[in-house]
């Protein structure tokens, strides 16, 4: 599908990468008066992918809502791209996502087959999902936006957050780290063709197959690793855990092109914020550089990390070896001894 | 003098790279106005055997690369 529209000279950051840092969010949010209902299993206070509400012992409403700038110049692959990427925190709780809002904007100029195009991508994810778009909100604005929010159903005893995980527990990864350098280096056309294909072909690959899996098992933690990276969710994980995080770097699934991109300065200027953020409770052993940097490069609609009970990661690994771009078996959960939260071994 | 200010990353770092794949300085000078830029170009720059001292003023950053 061809377009003559550079979607991606449109936007000063892509993807995730626009995301507000971490560090930011948590001070803007922070005296924000927030009224206090037993229903709210998951509220903003956990840093977590999205709102739990418990509607009755059998069901509990997740709530989400992602939408960025275009992070690829063909309209229906950013629709489908932003899509993924919503949808992913749903199946982040352990959920199932039902219905869906389109939010988007859109210049003036943008031509109306290109517009069409990118609610397609959208929609057709959506599909996949098992969801249903059932409206949503477009506005005027000089950059394109697109995202959806996304409601889901889980069961309230089955909510998978990022603040369960164990002592003990088996760290899994769901697809390889490198996304935002791939589509950063895209801009200035250093990606190759097949590097780039395979950023698209993650990107819009929905987390479903290893919600799917995880439900089975005693998994106790789970966030989807996104626009904070590996680094920024992982330290999240451990700090609303109580727990500190060992990842062992060389079982981590580390985009070549993006390590190689690493080591020429070709960076997104979210790697940073995710180091500024992340870094003070990160020991990085003898870790090259180049390969932090990719741990701490932001992911559009990036795979999940679980925390699975011991007993239970042979067979969660196994089951998702097949059914997701990448599994991994990354580290490991330990108690807090007081110190760093994240060690790069 | 590489002029890369008003440009987004990661074109400066680009920029830089081009030149010195083609000429192979001793020491070069890039203007940026972005701190993303200044982090990606010490990197290349570190990688690629220079010395990297950074002036800021107004904003701006002049990066002097040495080898």
């Amino acid at each position: 599908m061809e377009h003559e529209v550079k979607l991606t000279k449109l936007a000063k950051c892509a993807g995730c990468g626009a995301k507000v840092g971490a560090g930011v969010l948590a001070q803007l949010l922070g005296d924000m008066k927030v009224l206090r209902d037993p229903n709210l299993l998951v509220g903003f206070d956990k840093s977590d992918d999205a709102a739990v509400y418990k509607v009755s012992d059998e069901l509990a409403l997740v709530q989400t809502l992602d939408f960025f700038p275009p992070i690829h110049d063909d309209p229906y692959t950013f629709g489908q791209i932003a899509a993924t990427n919503a949808l992913s925190d749903v199946y982040a709780m352990g959920g199932e996502p039902k219905l869906a809002l389109n939010i988007m904007a859109v210049p003036k100029d943008m031509p109306p087959d290109a517009v069409h195009e990118l609610l397609h991508g959208g929609y057709d994810k959506a599909y996949e999902a098992g969801a249903i778009i059932v409206g949503g909100h477009s506005i005027l604005d000089n950059e394109p936006k697109y995202g959806l929010s996304v409601t889901g159903f889980v069961h309230p005893d089955k909510v998978l957050t990022n603040s369960g995980a164990q002592p003990g527990d088996v760290l899994l990864l769901t697809k390889p780290l490198g996304i935002g350098i791939l589509t950063t280096a895209a801009k200035v056309d250093m990606a190759s063709k097949e590097s780039l294909a395979l950023a698209v072909r993650l990107m819009t690959t929905l987390n479903k197959s290893a919600r799917d899996a995880m439900v089975k098992y005693r998994v106790h933690a789970c966030t989807d690793v996104t626009g904070f990276s590996l680094m920024g969710h992982g330290l999240e994980m451990a700090q609303g855990s109580g727990a500190e995080l060992h990842l062992n770097v060389d079982a981590i699934d580390l985009i070549g092109e993006a390590v190689d991109l690493a080591r020429l300065g070709v960076l997104p200027e979210g790697m940073y914020r995710n180091r500024s953020f992340a870094e003070p409770y990160v020991d990085p052993g003898d870790v090259e550089l180049a390969r932090q940097d990719v741990l701490y490069d932001p992911q559009t609609a990036g795979g999940l990390l679980i925390a699975v009970d011991p007993a239970d990661a042979d067979a969660l690994f196994t089951e998702l070896q097949g059914v997701v771009p990448s599994a991994q078996r990354i580290g490991t959960v330990e108690t807090y001894r007081g110190g760093k939260r994240v060690f790069l071994l | 003098m590489i002029d890369a200010r008003g440009q987004s990353c990661p074109i400066p770092v680009v920029m830089v790279q081009q030149e010195v794949n083609k000429n192979h300085p001793g020491e070069l000078q890039v203007q940026v106005d972005a701190m993303v830029c200044v982090e990606n170009i010490s990197r290349y720059a570190a990688s690629q055997g220079y010395a990297v001292s950074v002036k800021e003023s107004g904003g701006e950053y002049t990066l002097t690369l040495k080898k």
